[in-house]
């Protein structure tokens, strides 16, 4: 007899949804989590006295829509602010604004605007056909399972009802990267680049980097699921982490937080078990972990666990990531060159155009400390006043490309990148330096060690051609069961991957359940 | 032996000069990238002085690992597929490897020192692959092929020989023990190990030592008839001794790019070195699935009716292919026309009868043969004195 059926490691977004998916099917579930808080990336931090940010992820567009009915997220406490318009701020104040699928500014054109309209439609087109793989298990393409075979079926039916010009199409891009096709639909730099923007987030790649479609692709794969737009959480990311732990517990879910997993044990050849910091041995059917394959596989398991071709497989999972984040406390709202009140709440992003991007990335590549960056700011008290004192405000900016590690070091590096980091934005918000009280720079590395996430990759390891689909995190381990008889994964690193989708730890539990090893 | 195409420049090893002005027929191949004497005099007649008398090869080529530290015996319990704590200290252990999907990477020798120190000899470079099971363990790999030189001496009188040169009681040496000497005031360690199936041991020294070594050792077996052999004398033997070759009666799984080509050691007849109770090797998940469903082949042991090798013959039953030949010689202490072929299940138990289709040509004119043919135990070749202690004097 066993503690428990199964434990789920990590109370991020993933194990949660997970967990509480095997609960409702009456499985005996414990969430197990290091950070006193639940929600992992999902989280709300004080960073100075009484100014809170969401720390980690700010914007929620990809959280599945049947994962929040499923778990009744609203009844737990989720509420989220109407969506959001992105505006991409310019240095002539000529910003361009994108909502839904229109784009509008004084230096678009109408081509432009027509050809954005017609770009969004095909982008949805392809997203529908990868959401038939984003829904399940990735299929394996030469073990015969009828299960993947269907699967396979699905996606090939929707690839020939996409018709034959669309389907070359998506066989033409889908390896190519986003430089290539911005230059080929759009004429308007800021348009092209503010696009980019969205395929290169959260990775170590630039406009120009093969599988920047595919990233692209796998973003608005996520909003088409979600089908909600970009939206604030209120009370900030943390609150989504709450809301799930408490419909995980309303579901008969045990949730322990503070408490550090050891090492995940083997008796036999078969995972039994967790050992905790403490010494505590915990035991169940299986283990389900969210940590991050490297996590999971290297620091948990340990290497002499699994065979040696894992092993290989494991150490040569990539998981480098270029973003950064920036808070800063504001006694007041700060004023950005031709925006108004109302816009300032909206997503404004800062970037070059796409030769910029890539200039921005190339520092990085050798641990140095670029003179450009690219940003996606939110000023989340504007909707959320709870986040800061009343009348003053903050603002959370995602920044790339900011290296794991600079030559430099960390210690002399932080204060330099932040104050570079503030005038960049200045120079589009010209108050902002004058209004600051206090501010934070959370380095890639900080977001390893303070959320547990290796490389603090977001996406629990890169979204590369090769850790993708039926590939991630690596041949042996996809479709949730790991090649460790007992370990399965749930988080991120997990097919269909990074961002807050959900889909990972739902689809989780949905194989664990099918296959039969908690019965 | 590897194709021409894939040679580089071929090196020569520490006994070159006296294994050059031994090779009359000046016969030379290629064995891992090393000039080796294919045959030094007479194939037949060499391969008779391992069976009557003493005949000495050259296995320097063979690859050499030394593999120390805390996890030493962790590291190799994980690599390989039977129990290496069971392997005592001054023992070897024949092994096989597999990767994860269960397919054989190659088969070796594993020596233990001591606790924590062994060498493994592997007919592949396993430089790589080595390599990377280190990860998770405590563990030094060296590569120390080049540091050591060794001699096969195999044959009746081949203990009677190296207690001559020095090797004291080496008679009450066990099968696969070790035991250390020292030959001109360097290190000298002899297994009683080998590859002909006979008494014979293998020598191994530092490359320094290796002139003076084949010089007394040929000079004090003058009287118990000691003979070089060769490559292909070597394949006799084994084959009668049935032991199988890497690259002949399997491909190592690392260098197969067709799919299906690979083995399992259940195929290969490895099975009983396949060891379930330890909780972790690689290959034994996959391996364990392979147990419950089945294997697709048999590697067996044919008798083959006439006096024709049946190499590279197809086997065929009832008017159908079932398998292929991997290596066959006339034996000729087994006075029996051997085979070794891989067989589709369920075809090849003991005792079946199958057909070889075997070509032959006599002056350009082919002739084709369907020679009956019977699956036997193997090995056919096993003396007394291979497993004999004290070892039988001569």
């Amino acid at each position: 007899m066993t503690d428990y059926d199964a434990i789920v490691i990590g109370a991020g977004h993933n194990g949660l949804i997970c967990a509480s998916y095997l609960a409702k099917a009456k499985h005996k579930v414990l969430v197990i989590d290091s950070r006193p808080v639940p929600g992992g990336c999902a989280s709300t931090r004080e960073f100075a006295e009484n100014y809170r940010v969401s720390d980690c992820a700010q914007w929620l567009s990809q959280l599945d829509k049947t994962i929040v009915s499923d778990l009744q997220l609203s009844d737990a406490g989720l509420v989220l602010s109407s969506p959001k318009s992105t505006i991409s701020l310019q240095p002539d104040a000529a910003h361009v604004t994108f909502d839904g699928d229109t784009v509008t500014g004084t230096s678009i054109d109408t081509e432009d605007v027509t050809a954005y309209s017609s770009f969004r439609l095909q982008m949805r087109r392809f997203a529908k056909v990868l959401a038939t793989l984003y829904n399940g298990r990735p299929p394996k393409l030469v073990e015969k399972n009828w299960t993947d075979r269907i699967t396979l079926l699905k996606l090939g039916l929707g690839l020939k009802l996409l018709g034959k010009s669309h389907m070359q199409d998506l066989m033409r891009l889908a390896l190519i990267n986003i430089y290539d096709v911005m230059n080929e639909y759009f004429k308007n730099p800021a348009l092209k680049s503010a696009i980019a923007l969205d395929a290169v987030t959260g990775s170590n790649m630039g406009p120009r980097s093969p599988n920047t479609v595919f990233s692209y692709l796998h973003k608005v794969t996520g909003e088409f699921l979600s089908d909600s737009g970009t939206r604030q959480v209120m009370g900030g990311m943390g609150a989504l982490g709450t809301a799930l732990a408490s419909s995980a517990e309303a579901a008969g879910v045990e949730i322990k937080l503070g408490c550090a997993v050891k090492a995940i044990k083997k008796t036999g050849h078969a995972v039994s078990g967790i050992e905790l910091v403490d010494g505590t041995l915990l035991s169940s059917k299986i283990v389900v972990s969210s940590a991050d394959p490297t996590t999971t596989f290297k620091s948990m398991l340990g290497y002499a666990q699994m065979e040696a071709g894992m092993a290989k497989r494991a150490e040569l999972y990539r998981n480098r990531c270029g973003t950064a984040k920036l808070h800063i406390a504001l006694k007041a709202l700060p004023t950005f060159t031709g925006l108004n009140q109302a816009q300032l709440s909206q997503r404004l992003i800062i970037t070059p155009p796409m030769d910029g991007m890539e200039t921005a990335l190339n520092p990085m590549k050798y641990n140095e400390i670029s003179d450009q960056h690219l940003f996606d700011i939110s000023i989340p008290s504007i909707d959320d006043p709870s986040l800061s004192p009343e009348g003053h405000h903050v603002l959370s900016a995602l920044v790339h490309y900011v290296p794991f590690s600079p030559k430099m070091g960390w210690d002399e590096a932080r204060q330099l990148l932040t104050d570079q980091l503030i005038d960049e934005i200045s120079a589009y918000a010209p108050d902002l330096k004058s209004l600051a009280v206090a501010s934070e720079l959370v380095t890639p590395a900080d977001f390893e060690k303070t959320h547990h996430v290796t490389g603090g990759s977001w996406h629990h390891g890169e979204l590369s051609i090769d850790q993708v689909l039926m590939m991630r995190p690596f041949p042996g381990s996809t479709q949730y069961k790991t090649a460790v008889e007992g370990l399965y994964l749930c988080g991120a690193g997990a097919h269909p991957g990074g961002g807050l989708l959900g889909l990972p730890g739902r689809n989780a539990a949905k194989e664990i359940i099918k296959g039969g090893a908690l019965v | 032996m590897s194709s021409p195409t894939r040679d580089t420049m071929l090196l020569t090893t520490p006994f070159h000069s006296r294994v050059e002005a031994a090779c009359a027929l000046n016969d030379w191949g290629n064995w891992m990238g090393y000039t080796t004497p294919n045959a030094y005099f007479d194939i037949e007649l060499e391969y008779f002085a391992v069976r009557s008398t003493t005949g000495v090869f050259d296995l320097s080529p063979m690859n050499k690992y030394q593999i120390s530290g805390p996890d030493a015996e962790a590291y190799l319990n994980r690599l390989v597929t039977r129990d290496v704590a069971k392997i005592g200290i001054n023992r070897v252990g024949y092994a096989i490897w597999c990767n994860d999907a269960g397919q054989v990477l190659d088969d070796g020798t594993i020596f233990r020192f001591s606790d924590n120190e062994f060498r493994l000899c592997s007919y592949q470079r396993a430089d790589d692959w080595l390599a990377w099971n280190t990860l998770g363990f405590d563990v030094t790999i060296d590569n120390v092929s080049s540091d050591i030189a060794a001699l096969a001496v195999q044959g009746p009188t081949s203990c009677t020989i190296l207690t001559l040169l020095g090797c004291e009681n080496l008679n009450q040496l066990k099968p696969f023990g070790m035991a250390h000497y020292e030959f001109e005031g360097r290190p000298l360690m002899v297994s009683r190990t080998g590859f002909t199936g006979d008494l014979g041991y293998e020598v191994w020294v530092p490359p320094e030592s290796a002139e003076a070594l084949w010089d007394q050792l040929f000079e004090l077996g003058h009287d118990y008839l000691i003979k070089p052999f060769g490559s292909h004398a070597l394949e006799l033997a084994r084959i009668e001794a049935g032991f199988l070759q890497a690259n002949t009666d399997f491909m190592p799984a690392e260098e197969v790019v067709r799919v299906g080509r690979t083995r399992n050691p259940f195929e290969l007849g490895l099975g009983w070195l396949v060891d379930f109770n330890k909780p972790l090797f690689n290959g034994r998940a996959a391996l364990a699935k392979v147990q419950e469903n089945g294997s697709k082949y048999r590697f067996v042991l044919l008798d083959v009716d006439g006096n024709k090798p049946a190499e590279h013959s197809f086997i065929m039953k009832n008017g159908k292919v079932v398998g292929t030949v991997t290596s066959a010689a006339w034996c000729p202490t087994a006075k029996a026309n051997l085979a070794y072929a891989q067989v589709e299940m369920p075809h090849g138990t003991v005792g079946d009868k199958l057909i070889a289709e075997i070509y032959y040509q006599r002056e350009l004119h082919w002739t084709q043969l369907y020679a009956p043919c019977k699956v036997i135990e193997a090995p056919i070749f096993k003396p007394a004195r291979r497993w004999q202690t004290p070892a039988p004097p001569h």
